[in-house]
């Protein structure tokens, strides 16, 4: 009688397994809604997924932008971090014979065959935020995203005009990431690789930034200054340095990169010192990229993305501007 | 041949499991006060005792309580994957039920909302339990179910948002202090302490260790292995959530896709490097908070040793071996017989008669039922 009982709750446990299952993975994959409408741009875009905040407010900017009022019929669909979503997106897309196809590609390689089949049929290819390794020729027409090694750049530029003899303490993003990479590139080459006293990763989170900077005041205790490489390690070093006793934004000086809501309240409070943007609602800026795509106008290859950065004088209408 | 008291209590101390977990331990704080003189002091600021090790002790709060459930997990011979997205979703329920609160600042409200995190992760080892005791399930694959869904459960809770709140009382969890000491550890030292006494001053521990040797055998002896199991995993889900909290605490941040990512593996790392073996059917409290104090030290050293982060897994695995093949029965009985013509008495597999370390593990664990 047991077995009957337990071979019946193990079919329910299968049951309840799969529903969780689908419950997870139901988001995104929206259907296509194709229209016949000549007035209006057919546009596929394949986003890669929703791993962080930047993420989500890029794709809310691109929905928010590309709306049948301003003459799109979008077709988006989420990748969920998988290239076969991404590929049998794309050829989804041909086969509806969209008018333009936009995509953030999850991984650099392993596009050849897809992007040759796109070209083939004609269609252009606009790529947002990241970029392709592929042996086609003209993959894609332009480009438009962030360029990090410029934010790190802009960071470091902010430092060695102001604080020339700073010993800094760099507070790395996730290793091996392109934020991470980049950022740390442009950084060195503006205030030079001996400025730069010690770093340890914070993987983007708050509470490993916070266990690095506790670490480094003890390791390197003549260190005035810490670059993150965004801003919820910058956060987090602000906990660390208020618990040793000291004030972040003066005994230790903050730089950090996204500007966030909560980093540049921080900054407000004069905790942090300098933050450059990373700035993910750029929806605008493709959407009039792909009109003049359309009409066949000329586009530079690359658009970066405008990047602004900010001091402690920014005011209160900036703060409440931000949305993310 | 006899052996002198001195002699028996060096030998004690030399067969003592947790003799070389504790020399890595000592080696390492050692190495971290040399390279940067200073390390191992403390001193009061702000009312509240301030240095590295008290950072240690506080950041190895988390994972000490991750591993106390999965230590008792263990010894059923189980395993408990999801206490990692536990901690996310227990943190997420608790800041989005203060985020909706008029009242965050206050006490009452912070205590309901630890009360219905924890309370939501009590949910999540009830179903664990469910899985493995009632359904049969192997804990590897029942607990992975909660390990790949709870994060986007608890994604689901915030909103894919990073949930933040601010609220002085929640905080306090987990950087304020208690009598000069991070509350953390103050609740980590009680966690630790109740689980002791419930596991080792009752037949409970046993019945677990039993239940691991061989689950089958106990049923017949009249242990009530289900219902023991459930509430192993039950408890589990339960640290786990206060693990989330306290991890969570100080920047009052639920970033779902991140609080607690391969920390499951940290946690079984700890109670490993505690002497516990996999295999189930034996545990080790005391080991467990060695082996967390351990895996912080590690991640501290690299940074004081000024190593690029990029070393730090490779730093984990150097230290995490030494010890592993440090306490190796072969290699101790092997040991033990290159040495045997000096030492007559102190056979290798009673090391626990002498110079017991902690009331927590009790000789009675010694006699199991098999």
């Amino acid at each position: 009688m047991f077995r009957t009982f337990s071979k019946r709750a193990g079919l329910l446990a299968a049951a309840t397994v799969s529903a969780l299952a689908l419950a997870s993975c139901s988001q995104g994959a929206s259907g296509d809604g194709g229209s016949g409408d000549s007035d209006t741009i057919r546009v596929g875009f394949s986003q890669l997924g929703a791993e962080s905040g930047w993420r989500t407010a890029n794709t809310e900017s691109v929905k928010a932008s590309l709306t049948e009022d301003a003459g799109f019929d979008l077709t988006f669909v989420d990748a969920q971090q998988k290239q076969e979503n991404q590929i049998k997106a794309l050829r989804d897309f041909i086969d509806q014979d969209v008018d333009v196809i936009a995509f953030s590609p999850v991984i650099e390689t392993g596009w050849d065959e897809v992007l040759q089949d796109i070209k083939d049929s004609g269609i252009p290819v606009v790529l947002v935020d990241r970029t392709v390794t592929t042996t086609v020729e003209d993959p894609y027409v332009t480009w438009i995203g962030a360029d990090f090694r410029l934010e790190g750049e802009m960071a470091g530029e902010w430092v060695a005009e102001n604080h020339p003899d700073a010993k800094i303490f760099q507070l790395q993003g996730t290793l091996g990431s392109g934020a991470q990479v980049d950022r740390e590139e442009g950084f060195e080459a503006a205030v030079g690789a001996d400025a730069i006293i010690g770093e340890a990763t914070g993987n983007f989170t708050r509470a490993e930034g916070k266990v690095a900077v506790e670490a480094a005041l003890q390791a390197y205790p003549d260190m005035d200054m810490i670059f993150a490489h965004n801003d919820d390690m910058g956060l987090g070093a602000v906990e660390a340095i208020e618990a040793a006793g000291l004030t972040p934004g003066e005994d230790i000086k903050i730089v950090t990169v996204d500007a966030v809501r909560d980093g540049l309240q921080a900054l407000k409070d004069g905790k942090f010192n300098y933050v450059v943007e990373c700035n993910p609602v750029f929806g605008d800026q493709l959407a009039e990229l792909i009109k003049q795509v359309v009409a066949e106008e000329d586009v530079p290859l690359e658009t970066v993305v405008v990047d602004k950065t900010f001091d402690q004088s920014i005011t209160q209408e900036e703060l409440d501007a931000r949305l993310y | 041949m006899t052996t002198s008291p001195v002699q028996r209590i060096v030998g004690a101390v030399w067969h003592h499991r947790l003799f070389w977990p504790v020399v890595a331990l000592i080696v390492l704080l050692l190495a971290c006060q040399i390279n940067s003189p200073g390390f191992l002091s403390i001193d009061v600021r702000n009312g509240a005792l301030f240095g590295q090790p008290i950072d240690i002790l506080r950041t190895a709060a988390t994972p000490l309580l991750l591993a106390l459930g999965m230590a008792l997990v263990i010894a059923t011979a189980g395993i408990d994957l999801s206490v990692g997205a536990v901690m996310a979703i227990s943190l997420a329920v608790s800041l989005t039920y203060l985020q909706g609160s008029a009242s965050a600042g206050e006490v009452p409200t912070v205590m309901a909302a630890v009360a219905l995190g924890i309370g939501v992760a009590l949910l999540c080892g009830m179903f664990n339990g469910f899985l493995v005791s009632v359904l049969g399930i192997q804990p590897f694959i029942a607990t992975m179910i909660l390990m790949v869904a709870g994060r986007g459960i608890a994604m689901l809770i915030t909103q894919a948002q990073i949930t933040t709140v601010t609220s002085a009382p929640f905080k306090f969890i987990g950087s304020g202090s208690v009598f000069g000491l991070p509350t953390p550890v103050v609740i980590a030292a009680v966690v630790f302490v109740i689980v002791a006494v419930i596991v080792r001053r009752t037949a409970l521990g046993m019945m677990l260790e039993s239940i691991g040797i061989n689950r089958e055998a106990s049923r017949l002896a009249g242990v009530n292995s289900r219902g023991i199991t459930w509430f192993a995993y039950a408890l589990a889900g339960v640290l786990a959530g206060l693990a989330g909290i306290v991890y969570g605490a100080p920047t009052m941040a639920a970033d779902a896709n991140n609080i607690g990512l391969m920390k499951e593996m940290d946690a079984i790392m700890c109670v490993v490097l505690g002497g516990t073996l996999l295999s189930g059917g034996k545990f080790y409290l005391s080991g467990t908070v060695i082996g967390a104090l351990i895996l912080t030290t590690i991640e501290r050293a690299v940074i004081i040793f000024h190593l690029p982060s990029q070393i730090t897994p490779l730093f984990k695995a150097i230290v995490i071996i030494a010890v592993c093949i440090a306490q190796s029965p072969e290699l101790r009985t092997w040991l033990h017989k290159a040495g045997g013509r000096m030492r007559t008495k102190t056979p290798p597999s009673a090391p626990s008669t002498t110079a017991s370390t902690s009331s927590a593990d009790d000789p009675r664990k010694e006699v199991a039922v098999s």
